[in-house]
């Protein structure tokens, strides 16, 4: 574990006690997450991929194992709020304006009002929301919102960013919009991002690293280090590189999915 | 107002039945009166008299109206406006106990609700207490508080605040629980990647969240606080206010005294209700949950 290791998980483990027995959300998963990382998780529903991101967060306490973010523990973390935390649902209040709802972390953060101005400024323009401060959210498209969320998330300067499934709830031509914004944006700000999500097409054209996990126990079944360059065009999404990694990956869910089989 | 059309037409046809039934209700007593003179009535005469009887089973619209006229314009314009007989002066009196009422009702109702969702032994064991509270009839209670109240020196206004804060604190508390349990999941746990200490979490996220609930709680709760202060003004031999002039109406026979007070009543809890509703519109248009 080296100083540039944000995130380390050493056979982390999760057991849900239900009325049907123990449900193994996470068993035995370790991963390495270095500062500058863009790393996807990928899996199906019940792998355990957006339950290992709340266990970074400290929303989520796992049974075993160890986990540290930025070499404390998990809960130390969020009370030092080292990350920003990015909903599948922009989550945005209707009673504040755009400007309103961003500076809501801030000013539960205690952060001066003038800072708090330029910031707002600062990270609308990030996620080319320039002069929509004044807005409400319900003025604003889906995938405006979510772009006001991730613009949020940004507001007060977190080195680690962890996204769960952001836009899954949006359509084909917005999500790759906002895919090739989010990588101009990680790009510029060199943020550790953790992005959890469904498409294998996202999660291949995002990242530096990708996991796959699959489901009964919540395991990690591969990890993919992409060979793609760091600048990465829409089109790049069409050349043999590219489907090899996706091929792989879909292998490795596959593979995953065998005693289903 | 586009409903105004269907209004009026369901009031129009209101007063129409209203007329019909004072004529059916009042003409034995029409009828009774001509036989002991020796005389029969035709219809019209009928009609007629059972509109304009003095002590009337069902007081016709007309007489009403006129009754509350006499008793608040007419008074205002002789400039004896509060006169112990002007019905503004008794309404007065019935609001200040109401407003009173609902104001501590809220304030208790809010503070309870707050205890219920901050504090798991308050979650368990206070609400259960509170809907007992409230299977208790009104009238049986009523007495009970201002003959105590009145014994420790505490008298007028303030035991009749009482019963209607105790009628209008239940709905705040029930509303303001759901309204203070309304953010989601997915909204608590934001706040908690933001650590923020659970005043901030209350202040900001859900405070808001729980207006809608709490002005939907605040209009039954100010309705049921008139009620209160109505029938706290039963009991003690009713001196002043809307319930003592049903209850004198009821004593001396003077039936369109009490349907004129009861008319008052109404207008009155109208226009609070109608007070809270624009208060509402205005409040949750600005904090676009309207």
């Amino acid at each position: 574990m080296s100083s540039n290791t944000v995130i380390s998980a050493r056979d982390l483990s999760l057991t849900f006690q239900t009325g049907d027995g123990p449900v193994h959300a996470l068993k035995d998963v370790s991963l390495e997450v270095e500062k500058g990382d863009f790393v996807s998780f990928i899996g199906p529903s019940g792998c355990g991929k957006t339950t290992f991101l709340r266990c970074m967060a400290d929303l989520e306490h796992p049974t075993g194992g160890s986990l540290t973010v930025n070499g404390a523990s998990a809960e130390e973390a969020r009370k030092s709020r080292a990350y920003g935390y990015v909903f599948q649902a922009a989550g945005l209040y209707p009673w504040r304006t755009i400007g309103g709802n961003i500076r809501l972390p801030l000013e539960i953060m205690g952060y001066a009002r003038d800072d708090q101005e330029a910031r707002v400024k600062r990270v609308l323009e990030l996620v080319d929301l320039a002069g929509f401060e004044r807005k409400y959210p319900w003025q604003l498209s889906g995938g405006m919102q979510q772009r006001a969320s991730i613009a949020r998330a940004l507001a007060f300067d977190a080195d680690l960013l962890l996204m769960d499934e952001p836009f899954g709830a949006l359509d084909e031509i917005v999500r790759d919009h906002l895919n090739e914004q989010l990588l101009h944006l990680w790009d510029r700000t060199n943020k550790t991002i953790c992005f959890v999500t469904h498409s294998i097409l996202e999660a291949v054209y995002l990242s530096t690293k990708i996991v796959v996990m699959s489901p009964r126990p919540g395991r990690i079944t591969d990890v993919i280090e992409s060979t793609l360059p760091r600048v990465r065009p829409l089109d790049i999404r069409e050349t043999p590189e590219f489907l090899d990694i996706a091929h792989r990956v879909r292998e490795g869910l596959r593979a995953g999915h065998s005693d289903d089989l | 107002m586009r409903n105004l059309l269907p209004v009026l037409t369901i009031v129009a046809t209101l007063l129409a039945l209203w007329y019909a039934a004072a004529v059916a209700l009042n003409a034995q007593w029409a009828r009774d009166q001509a036989a002991r003179a020796g005389e029969t009535l035709t219809m019209s005469a009928l009609v007629a008299d059972t509109w304009s009887q003095d002590k009337p089973k069902l007081p016709a619209p007309h007489q009403v109206v006129t009754e509350i006229w006499n008793t608040t314009g007419a008074m205002v314009l002789e400039g004896r406006g509060f006169s112990k007989r002007s019905l503004f002066y008794h309404s007065w009196i019935t609001f200040s106990a109401t407003a009173l009422g609902f104001v501590l009702g809220t304030a208790l109702g809010v503070a309870l609700a707050i205890g219920i969702v901050y504090n798991r032994t308050m979650d368990m064991s206070v609400m259960p207490w509170v809907i007992a509270s409230q299977t208790i009839p009104i009238l049986a209670i009523a007495p009970m508080i201002i003959v105590v109240l009145n014994a420790v020196g505490i008298s007028g206004l303030l035991p009749k605040a009482m019963i209607s804060m105790y009628l209008s604190f239940f709905p705040v508390v029930v509303g303001m629980v759901k309204g203070l349990r309304s953010p989601t999941p997915m909204q608590l746990d934001q706040m908690r990647t933001w650590n923020a200490s659970a005043s901030q979490t209350f202040w900001r996220l859900r405070l808001p969240s729980s207006m809608p609930y709490l002005f939907t709680s605040l209009k039954v709760g100010m309705a049921a606080s008139l009620v209160g202060a109505i029938v706290g003004e039963l009991p003690t031999g009713a001196v002043a206010g809307l319930g003592a002039r049903l209850l004198a109406g009821s004593y001396y026979g003077q039936t369109i005294q009490i349907w004129s007070a009861l008319i008052m009543a109404a207008t009155l809890a109208a226009v609070l209700v109608g007070l809270i509703g624009l208060i509402q519109r205005i409040t949750l248009k600005r904090m676009g949950m309207a």
